[in-house]
C-alpha cells in the first residue's frame, strides 16, 4: 500500500469540503485532515522517516496543501453562514404595510386648543395670565364694573344665581376689578376661564370660555387698543383679516366698540363682517372703584368668546358641537 | 327698534338708499340686524274694483265677480264673505306670481271660468287678516300697481340698540342721529297746540313725585272708536311691527314710535273721580290688559282713580279701563316716569312691552307736552271728538335736571390718540344739538334732553369719537416697557398636563359645570354640592363637585355611538360648599376603557386593567417630578369596585382616588364594558419637586431576589417601605416581579418576588455584607408580617 501524497489528499478533502452542507460537517472535514490525528497531519508526523535530503520538498509540499485546505474551510464556512442568515432573515420577513400596533392618540378640546393659541400670542405682546373665581359676588360681577343695580345693561347678562345672591359669573371681567384692587398700575393681563349665562339655544350655551384682556398705564389710548386688536386677529387667524370697529356700549367701557373681521366663507364667498371681540377704554367709574386715579392713569379692555375663535379657526358651524363631546367630534382636533 | 326707511326719510332727506342708511346706522354704533324690503315683490298685482256681484250657479258659497283693474274687466270666482259691489281691493292679474309661490292663471271654479284673484292680506304677505279680501280705501285709484299705491317700495330696518341708547327709540331720535352722521338737514314737523273746546278736566294727584315728577292728563269726549284708521297710519305701524288696534291705540302707538313718548287712554267713563299717581299697597291686586290677575309688588307704580288701580304706570294698562267699543270718551296720559321706578317690573311680570322698554331705558322728560299735542290732533283727526285742556302736574324738584358738562380737548386726545382742536370737537357736538360754550380751555357742553346717557365727560368723548368714526381713528402698533412672564419651574403648567395626558392617549373634553342633583349622588359626591336658584333644567341644577358624573356622561354618550375603545380627561373647576366655606378646587378627572392597544393582525391584545390605570398615574407624577412621597392605599369611594380602589396619596395627604368603576355603576349605566376611572387634585398633582443633583454612586449594584410568602392581607407596599427601612440606604430599589396565589402555596397566602437592588455609594459591597443586610430584612419582615421565605 502506497502512502497517500499531499496532492491526493487535498483533492480528496476540497471534495468533500465543497459537499459539505452545514458548518459541522465542514468542521468533520477539518478534524479528519487537519486535526491532531488527520491526514495531512499525519504526513507531516512522518517526514521524519524521510531521507533528509527530502524532507524539506516534502515538508513544503504537506504545508502547501494544509494551506489551501484551511483557507477552503474557512471560505466554505463564511458561504454557508451567508446562507443561513440568510434563510433567517428570509424567515423573519414581515408584510410590513400591516398596520402598526399603535395606541389611538387623545388629544386636546378644541376650545383648549384655540385658548392656549390666544394666551400664547398675548404671553408675545407681554399679557400674564390671571385667574378669578368663578362663583362670583354682585359686586365684582357687576356692580364694581359700573353695572348699576337693576339697569337694562344687566338683562344682556342672564344670570344663575345662588340661592344666597352669589351668581356664577357672567364674563370673566371681575378678573379686571380683583387685579386693579391688588395691584398698581402698570397693568397688563389677560384672564382666560369659563363664564357662564341662563341661556341655551342653537347659539347659546349656558357655559362658554372668555379671555379678557386689561391693559392700564400712563400713556394708553384708543389708538393702541385698535393697534393691539388687529396685531392679535392677524397673528391668531395667520391672516391680514380686514378689521373694523363699531361703537357699542358696555358699562364698563367708555368709549366702547364691537370688533368685527371680513371673514371669507369657504366656498370663498365675498367677506361678511363677523363680531368676534367686544373692548373699550376703562371706564372711569371702573378705575375709580378700584383706586386708581383715572386722571393719571387710562387703560383699555377686551373681551373675546373662544368658541367663537375656534369656530371661525376650525371651521366648526355648530357652537353645541364643543359640548357634546363626541369622539368622532373631538378627535379631529388633535 | 324697527323703523322703515320712508318714515325715516320723511324726517331727514339723504341720498342714501335703506340699506346705506344700515351700514351708516350699524358704524355709528346703532348696529342694524336686518334691513328687508317691507313687502315682498307683487308685481301684476293692481288695485282692484267689484262692479258687479252674482251668486254661483253650483256653489252656495261661491260668488262670481265682474272686477275692473286690469286693462278690461275680468270675471273672478271668489269666495271671500266681504266681496261686494264697490268694494276696491288689490287684484292679482293673470301671470302673477303670489308670495306663496302661487301662480295666477286662468281656471274654473265649479264650472265657471275665473282669470285671475282678489286677495286677502296673507295670500300677499301684507298682514294676517284672513277673514276676507283686503280692503283697500274707496278713494283707491283703480288699476294702479298695488306696490306703488301702498308705498311698499321700502325697507324696514331691524336695529339692536343699546340699553343706553333710548333716545334711538323713536323716529324723532333716529333722524336726529342719521342728521348727525351724514350732515343731512333735519325736518322735524312742526306740532301745533290743540285749541281746548270743552272745559273737562280730571284732578290729578302726584302722590309718589319721585316716580311720576310729571304727568299730564287730557279729556276728550265724543270720539269715534269705529272710526277707520288711515292706512297709512296701518301701514306705518304694520312696518314698525304693530298690529292696527282701532284708531285710539293706534294714534297713542303712532306717536310712541314717531317721538318715543309711551302714552296711555283711559275710558273715561271707567274713571272714577280723579287721577292719583301712587305705590301700589300690601295685598293690592289688579286685572291687567292681557286678562291676568295679578299681585302687585309694593315698589310698583299704580295709576289709579279715587277707588282703584287703573294701571301699572309705564307697564300696561288695566283691563276695564281701556278704551272699548263702547268708549266715546276718553283721557288721554302723558306721563313722564323715572327709570329706576319702572325697570324690572315688567320682566316680574312677564311683560315685554314697548311702554316699559322705553321707561326704563329712559324717556325724554321734556317729549310729554308735544308728545300730548301730537296724539290729540291725531285723534280728532281721525276719530273727531271735543278735546279739553292738557292738566298737568310736575314736580320740577324730581324731574331730571338739565345737565352741563366740562369737555376738555386735551382729554379727547389723550383718550383717543388724537389731534383734535376745540373747533373740531365743538363742531361735532353740535351736529348732535348740543348747545357748545367756551371755557377757557374747555368746553361748556348741554346735551339735549332726550340724550340721558350723556352724563360725564367721556361720554362726550365716546361721541365725538363715533362721529369722527371709529375707522378714522388713529392706530398705534403694539409697544410698551419690556416685562418677563416666566412662570415658577415648580409647578406644571396647565397647557403641559393636557399635552402629556394627549401623548399617553387621552382625549380631552370638556363638560358642563352644572349636573343633577342625582348624578353625584350616583358617585357619592352629593356632599356640599351648592344648588342654583334659577337652573335651566333638573339635569343642571346642582353645581358639580366632582368631574365624575360628566366623564361618565361623556363615557356613556360615546359607547352608544359605538365608541369602545377610548380614554378621557378633563381639567377643571369643581365646587364645594363645605363647612370651610365655598371652595373650587380644581380636579383632573381620567377615565379608560377597552382594550390597551387597537386591534392588530398579532392578536386581540388584552384588556386594560386596574393597574394600567395606576401606571398611568404613576407615570404623570413621575413624569412631572410631583413633588411628595407617593404612596398608594386602598380606598372605600362608593363609586368604585371594592377590591379594585385606591387613592394615591402625596407626603401623606390624600391627593386622589381612582380604580375600576363599580360594576353595579355599570350595570346601572347599561355599559357594554368595564371603566377605569380616576379623580385627582389637579393642583396637587402640578406641584413639582425642582431637581436638585446628587452624585452617584461609581461602585457596581448587587441584586438580590426573595421568595416571599405572605398574608393575603398584607400590602405589598407596606412590605416595599418595610424593607426600605430594615435595608436602610444601600437599598437602592426593590422590583415586585411576580404575586402568585394558587396550587402549591397555602390558601390564606400569595406569593411574592422581590428582586432588591443593593449598593454602596463608596465601595463595592462584599458578599458576606450583602448576606448579612438580606438577613437583617428577612427577620424584620419575619417579625413584623410573619412572612415565611419560600423554599
Amino acid at each position: 500500500m502506497s502512502t497517500p501524497t499531499p496532492d491526493g489528499l487535498l483533492i480528496q478533502a476540497m471534495e468533500l469540503v465543497a459537499r459539505a452542507g452545514d458548518p459541522r460537517t465542514l468542521d468533520e472535514v477539518r478534524v479528519q485532515y487537519l486535526g491532531k490525528k488527520g491526514a495531512l497531519t499525519g504526513l507531516l508526523k512522518q517526514l521524519g522517516q524521510l531521507p533528509p535530503d527530502q524532507r524539506r520538498e516534502a515538508g513544503q509540499a504537506v504545508n502547501r496543501s494544509k494551506q489551501t485546505l484551511e483557507s477552503a474551510i474557512a471560505e466554505r464556512l463564511r458561504a454557508l453562514e451567508q446562507e443561513q442568515l440568510s434563510a433567517q432573515l428570509a424567515a423573519e420577513a414581515l408584510d410590513v404595510t400591516l398596520p402598526g400596533r399603535m395606541h389611538e392618540p387623545g388629544g386636546q378640546h378644541p376650545v383648549h386648543r384655540a385658548l392656549d393659541r390666544i394666551l400664547a400670542i398675548f404671553a408675545q405682546l407681554g399679557f400674564s395670565v390671571a385667574t378669578g373665581p368663578e362663583v362670583e359676588d354682585d359686586h365684582h360681577n357687576f356692580e364694581a364694573l359700573n353695572f348699576p343695580a337693576h339697569h337694562p345693561a344687566r338683562a344682556m347678562h342672564d344670570t344663575f344665581y345662588l340661592p344666597d345672591g352669589r351668581l356664577l359669573r357672567t364674563h370673566t371681567s371681575p378678573v379686571q376689578i380683583r387685579v386693579m384692587q391688588q395691584t398698581s398700575p402698570p397693568v397688563r393681563i389677560v384672564a382666560p376661564g369659563r363664564v357662564f349665562r341662563a341661556d341655551s339655544d342653537q347659539t347659546h350655551t349656558p357655559q362658554f370660555h372668555q379671555v379678557e384682556g386689561l391693559l392700564v398705564d400712563t400713556d394708553v389710548t384708543f389708538a393702541d387698543l385698535k393697534g393691539l386688536l388687529a396685531e392679535f386677529v392677524n397673528a391668531f387667524f395667520e391672516d391680514e383679516l380686514e378689521v373694523r370697529l363699531r361703537p357699542s356700549y358696555f358699562p364698563f367701557t367708555e368709549p366702547s366698540a364691537e370688533v368685527d373681521v371680513r371673514w371669507t366663507g369657504e366656498d370663498g364667498a365675498p367677506g361678511r363682517w363677523l363680531e368676534v371681540l367686544g373692548c373699550g377704554m376703562v371706564h372711569p367709574h371702573v378705575l375709580r372703584n378700584c383706586g386708581i386715579d383715572p386722571e393719571k392713569y387710562t387703560g383699555y379692555a377686551f373681551g373675546l368668546g373662544v368658541e367663537r375663535f375656534a369656530m371661525l379657526r376650525y371651521r366648526v358651524d355648530d357652537l353645541r358641537l364643543f359640548f357634546e363631546n363626541d369622539l368622532n367630534f373631538l378627535r379631529q382636533f388633535r | 327698534m324697527k323703523i322703515n326707511h320712508q318714515w325715516l326719510s320723511a324726517w331727514v332727506r339723504t341720498d342714501l338708499n335703506a340699506s346705506e342708511v344700515a351700514e351708516r346706522f350699524t358704524l355709528a354704533g346703532l348696529e342694524v340686524d336686518q334691513c328687508l324690503p317691507v313687502a315682498p315683490a307683487l308685481e301684476g298685482v293692481v288695485v282692484g274694483e267689484i262692479t258687479e256681484v252674482e251668486s254661483h250657479p253650483d256653489a252656495d258659497r261661491l260668488r262670481v265677480c265682474r272686477v275692473a283693474g286690469d286693462s278690461r274687466d275680468r270675471v273672478i270666482v271668489c269666495g271671500a264673505p266681504n266681496a261686494r259691489v264697490g268694494l276696491k281691493a288689490p287684484l292679482a292679474t293673470l301671470g302673477t306670481k303670489l308670495p306663496g309661490g302661487l301662480q295666477i292663471k286662468p281656471a274654473r271654479l265649479r264650472g265657471v271660468a275665473s282669470e285671475g284673484m282678489l286677495c286677502s292680506e296673507p295670500e300677499l304677505g301684507l298682514g294676517d287678516n284672513a277673514d276676507g279680501l283686503m280692503e283697500l280705501p274707496a278713494d283707491a285709484p283703480v288699476g294702479t300697481p298695488l306696490t306703488r299705491y301702498l308705498g311698499l317700495d321700502d325697507h324696514v330696518l331691524d336695529i339692536d340698540l343699546t340699553p343706553n341708547r333710548a333716545d334711538c327709540l323713536s323716529v324723532r331720535g333716529l333722524a336726529r342721529e342719521l342728521a348727525a352722521l351724514t350732515g343731512a338737514e333735519l325736518n322735524e314737523p312742526e306740532f301745533t297746540s290743540v285749541e281746548p273746546v270743552i272745559d273737562d278736566a280730571v284732578e290729578i294727584e302726584l302722590l309718589a313725585p319721585a316716580d311720576c315728577p310729571r304727568y299730564i292728563g287730557r279729556v276728550i269726549r265724543g270720539v269715534d272708536v269705529s272710526a277707520p284708521t288711515p292706512l297709512w297710519m296701518v301701514e306705518a305701524l304694520r312696518r314698525c311691527g304693530m298690529r292696527s288696534l282701532g284708531p285710539i291705540v293706534d294714534v297713542t302707538n303712532y306717536v310712541l314710535l314717531e317721538l318715543g313718548q309711551p302714552m296711555h287712554a283711559f275710558d273715561l267713563a271707567r274713571v272714577n273721580g280723579g287721577i292719583r299717581v301712587r305705590r301700589a299697597e300690601a295685598n293690592e291686586r289688579m286685572t291687567l290688559l292681557d286678562e291676568r290677575d295679578v299681585a302687585l309688588d309694593p315698589d310698583m307704580l299704580l295709576i289709579c282713580d279715587d277707588k282703584r288701580p287703573l294701571a301699572i304706570g309705564g307697564v300696561i294698562g288695566g283691563l276695564d279701563s281701556g278704551v272699548g267699543e263702547a268708549t266715546t270718551d276718553i283721557l288721554l296720559e302723558s306721563a313722564w316716569f323715572n327709570p329706576a321706578s319702572i325697570v324690572g317690573r315688567a320682566r316680574r311680570l312677564g311683560l315685554a312691552t314697548e311702554s316699559a322698554h322705553r321707561f326704563e331705558r329712559g324717556v325724554d322728560p321734556q317729549l310729554q307736552r308735544l308728545a300730548m299735542e301730537r296724539a290729540t290732533a291725531l285723534i280728532l283727526d281721525i276719530a273727531g271728538g271735543r278735546p279739553g285742556p292738557a292738566i298737568e302736574r310736575a314736580d320740577p324738584a324730581h324731574l331730571p335736571e338739565s345737565v352741563t358738562l366740562r369737555l376738555r380737548p386735551d382729554r379727547v386726545n389723550r383718550l383717543l390718540g388724537t389731534t383734535l382742536d376745540k373747533g373740531e370737537i365743538s363742531e361735532i357736538l353740535k351736529r348732535l344739538g348740543m348747545a357748545v360754550e367756551e371755557a377757557g380751555d374747555a368746553l361748556e357742553v348741554a346735551p339735549p334732553s332726550a340724550r340721558r346717557d350723556l352724563a360725564i365727560e367721556v361720554d362726550l368723548i365716546e361721541e365725538v369719537a363715533r362721529l369722527v368714526g371709529y375707522d378714522h381713528l388713529p392706530v398705534r402698533r403694539p409697544r410698551g416697557r419690556l416685562r418677563l412672564l416666566a412662570g415658577s419651574e415648580s409647578e406644571v403648567p396647565g397647557v403641559r398636563l393636557r399635552h402629556q395626558l394627549a401623548a399617553r392617549g387621552f382625549q380631552e373634553i370638556i363638560t358642563w359645570s352644572f349636573v343633577s342633583h342625582e348624578e353625584l349622588v350616583r358617585v357619592g359626591q352629593d356632599d356640599g354640592a351648592q344648588e342654583l336658584a334659577n337652573p335651566l333644567s333638573r339635569e343642571m341644577a346642582v353645581l358639580r363637585t366632582s368631574l365624575l358624573p360628566g366623564l361618565l356622561r361623556t363615557a356613556g354618550a360615546n359607547f352608544r355611538r359605538g365608541q369602545n375603545d377610548f380614554r378621557l380627561f378633563e381639567l377643571g373647576t369643581c365646587f364645594r360648599n363645605g363647612e370651610d366655606g365655598f371652595i373650587e378646587p380644581a380636579r383632573l378627572g381620567l377615565l379608560m376603557t377597552g382594550r390597551m392597544h387597537a386591534e392588530h393582525a398579532s392578536g386581540p391584545g388584552r384588556a386594560i386593567d386596574f393597574f394600567d390605570l395606576k401606571g398611568e398615574i404613576e407615570h404623570l407624577l413621575a413624569l412631572n417630578r410631583v413633588s411628595g412621597k407617593v404612596t398608594f392605599r386602598p380606598c372605600s369611594e362608593s363609586w368604585l369596585h371594592p377590591g379594585q380602589g385606591a387613592s394615591v396619596y402625596l407626603d401623606g395627604e390624600c391627593a386622589g382616588s381612582f380604580g375600576q368603576l363599580h360594576p353595579e355603576l355599570v350595570k346601572q349605566l347599561d355599559w357594554p364594558k368595564a371603566a377605569f376611572v380616576a379623580e385627582l387634585n389637579a393642583d396637587r398633582v402640578r406641584r413639582t419637586a425642582l431637581p436638585s443633583h446628587r452624585s452617584g454612586s461609581r461602585f457596581p449594584a448587587v441584586r438580590r431576589d426573595l421568595a416571599l410568602l405572605v398574608d393575603h392581607g398584607i400590602a405589598a407596599s407596606d412590605l416595599l417601605e418595610a424593607i426600605s427601612e430594615f435595608g436602610g440606604e444601600k437599598i437602592e430599589k426593590c422590583i415586585v416581579f411576580d404575586e402568585y396565589r394558587g396550587p402549591g402555596i397555602d390558601k390564606e397566602c400569595k406569593s411574592l418576588a422581590i428582586g432588591l437592588i443593593i449598593r454602596d455609594l463608596s465601595r463595592t459591597l462584599k458578599d458576606d455584607e450583602v448576606d448579612a443586610l438580606i438577613g437583617r430584612v428577612v427577620s424584620g419582615l419575619e417579625q413584623r408580617f410573619g412572612v415565611r421565605l419560600r423554599g
